[in-house]
């Protein structure tokens, strides 16, 4: 069944304990905050270009683990890189979240494959996925994401009571 | 198959004395409670629940998010497959067999949920699709007819989401006001300020009967007689009260009462509102269509007598009639001895929790159903939710559609275990193992 066991490793829970680049940024280039409103998570994501490069980048935020160790990982996987390089990354981290990505083929996923489980567990996609849609906003220069946009590739109403 | 024990059996029982009263056991101690209720068989039980043999992932299926939504027994299953298998046909319309017994079959089922509340007329009993719809059945119907700008609406701290947003869109229509109860740190309504609320302006209160955060049970006797005093209307929203107290209308005096048939061992898609004759007499229809009405022309429509000027179209005939099948069900077992057997529950498994470092409880109320909110220091509830669902542990995680509860208590959210009569004591304990498992993951 589902290989989400998987999915609270040591490296995930690591992450979440001692997050990576978290904080503020002094005078940010780009900005944006994400909101989870069906857990009312947010999180908060600025960076500095350098040209074209990301030489610069914190988060902070109230989230779950999942989200804070997906948060934590995404700034040290997109600093140095350039801008579109960062895009290529979101793309395919939202394409293996949403179990669309074919893990066997190349790809610049490395370490974050920790996260392909999430896909067997709908209500914490939007976990995984929401600092990467910051990230997206931030580079856009969008004031705020919610993975409760019409982007949102997992957009569905998750019940309640 | 779930190892489990019976509530009779457990030797593991040494939960502390709490009032009880409310649940109508008068008994002090919990000790002799449990015997006085012995024919109380909940593996008898049990073995009516054909889910609850399911394994999650190898796993017994423990399933403790009663107050999202309980589960079905075997004859009301039954009863569903009956209907469809030999008497469905629409209803209030044709002269042929089918369409004569499921007709009789629905206003049956209607009968039934009229003695289970002890409602004095069954016209009273309008089947809607369940709370929610139920409320804003009230909203158009009442509200938007009697409720004029300047007027006030109250409403408590604890309400669902259900019964704040149809009123907040009835205040934005009509400027009429809402006014909010607070709550004091143990989840429980300040009826002082409650009462303080009251002004000439004021037309309606509306009060969840036991709180779905936080198992908080409200005085609402008490609050619908000072209401009646001042002249004000009372909806009292019974989702979570209707499944595990016997209700009586009558004695609450309440004016509406709404509850959903999935929280009460029925179906989704199909609850009621209560509503007294006298006044669902003069509101006006909440939708318009067949069957509630007694005749149409382009030039003028009359409208149906109560239950059916509020049921137009066709209604969930199958639902309805399971959900009749339902309640006959729990009073078989009995309100009150399920309300002790819950009791008991929550007793056992507070008990525990509260001795458990890092684990804080949200709604320490006197009077409580068997809901317990909680949080766990450092992890997420989402987290918790996961990571006890691995062990076959159904929670719920997150602001319960209660936010401004979750706001008062300055959580984003809570993890919720909520009982059923059919919960054991053994399932309490594998709660509170997997809260400790959760822990050391995160430790």
């Amino acid at each position: 069944m589902a290989n989400y066991k998987a999915l609270y490793q040591e490296v995930i829970l690591d992450h979440n304990k001692k997050p990576r680049n978290y904080g503020t940024l002094e005078n940010a280039s780009h900005h944006a905050v994400g909101h989870n409103p069906l857990c009312g998570d947010h999180i908060s994501v600025a960076l500095n270009l350098d040209g074209e490069s990301v030489c610069a980048i914190a988060f902070e935020g109230e989230s779950c683990a999942i989200c804070k160790a997906s948060a934590s990982m995404m700034t040290v996987a997109v600093k140095g890189k350039t801008h579109s390089d960062a895009e290529i990354l979101i793309q395919e981290f939202l394409a293996m979240a949403t179990g669309k990505l074919d893990l066997n083929s190349p790809n610049h996923i490395g370490r974050l494959a920790v996260f392909a489980g999430v896909c067997d567990l709908p209500t914490r996609v939007k976990c995984a996925i929401l600092p990467w849609h910051t990230l997206h906003a931030a580079f856009n220069s969008v004031a705020s994401a919610s993975t409760e946009a019409d982007a949102d590739p997992m957009h569905a109403p998750i019940g309640n009571a | 198959m779930i190892a489990v024990q019976t509530a009779l059996a457990s030797p593991s029982l040494s939960a502390p004395v709490l009032r009880s009263s409310v649940l109508g056991v008068t008994t002090a101690s919990w000790m002799p409670a449990m015997e006085s209720f012995a024919p109380f068989d909940v593996e008898r039980i049990r073995a009516d629940f054909p889910i609850l043999q399911l394994q999650i992932d190898g796993k017994p299926l423990v399933y403790l998010d009663n107050a999202a939504s309980s589960q079905m027994p075997q004859p009301v299953i039954a009863r569903l497959v009956r209907y469809q298998t030999a008497e469905h046909a629409n209803i209030h319309r044709a002269v042929h067999y089918l369409s004569e017994t499921a007709t009789a079959e629905y206003e049956a089922a209607r009968r039934k949920l009229q003695r289970f509340i002890n409602a004095p007329d069954e016209r009273e009993v309008i089947f809607t699709s369940g709370t929610t719809d139920a409320i804003n059945l009230v909203m158009h119907g009442y509200g938007r007819k009697f409720i004029k700008a300047g007027d006030e609406i109250i409403l408590t701290t604890l309400e669902h989401h259900s019964n704040i947003v149809p009123w907040q869109m009835l205040a934005e229509e009509t400027g009429a006001q809402i006014r909010v109860v607070p709550i004091n740190d143990a989840g429980e309504l300040l009826i002082d300020e409650y009462e303080n609320l009251f002004n000439e302006r004021t037309k309606l209160v509306g009060v969840l009967h036991v709180s779905n955060a936080l198992g908080t049970i409200n005085p609402i006797k008490q609050m619908i007689a000072f209401a009646h005093d001042h002249g004000v209307r009372v909806l009292v929203d019974g989702a979570q009260a209707a499944p595990h107290l016997a209700v009586d209308v009558q004695d609450l005096d309440c004016d509406f009462y709404a509850f959903s048939g999935h929280k009460l061992c029925g179906p989704t898609g199909i609850g009621v509102l209560y509503g007294k004759a006298d006044l669902l007499e003069k509101m006006q229809p909440f939708k318009g269509g067949g069957d509630m009405i007694l005749s149409v022309s382009f030039e003028k429509t009359t409208y149906n007598t109560i239950p059916h000027k509020f049921e137009a179209g066709t209604p969930p005939i199958a639902a309805a009639i399971a959900l009749g099948s339902a309640v006959d069900y729990l009073s078989a077992i009995g309100m009150d001895a399920i309300a002790a057997h819950e009791h008991a529950l929550l007793s056992y498994a507070t008990a525990q929790m509260v001795e458990m470092p890092g684990v804080r409880l949200i709604g320490t109320a006197k009077n409580k159903a068997a809901v317990i909110s909680f949080t766990l220091d450092g992890v997420h509830p989402h987290d918790v939710g996961t990571l006890l669902n691995q062990e076959g542990i159904a929670v719920r995680t997150g602001h319960h559609c209660a936010q401004p509860v979750m706001t008062r208590f300055k959580v984003p959210a809570t993890s919720r275990a909520s009982f059923a009569f059919y919960n054991t004591l053994a399932e309490v304990d594998a709660l509170v193992a997997g809260i400790r498992s959760v822990q050391k993951v995160f430790a």
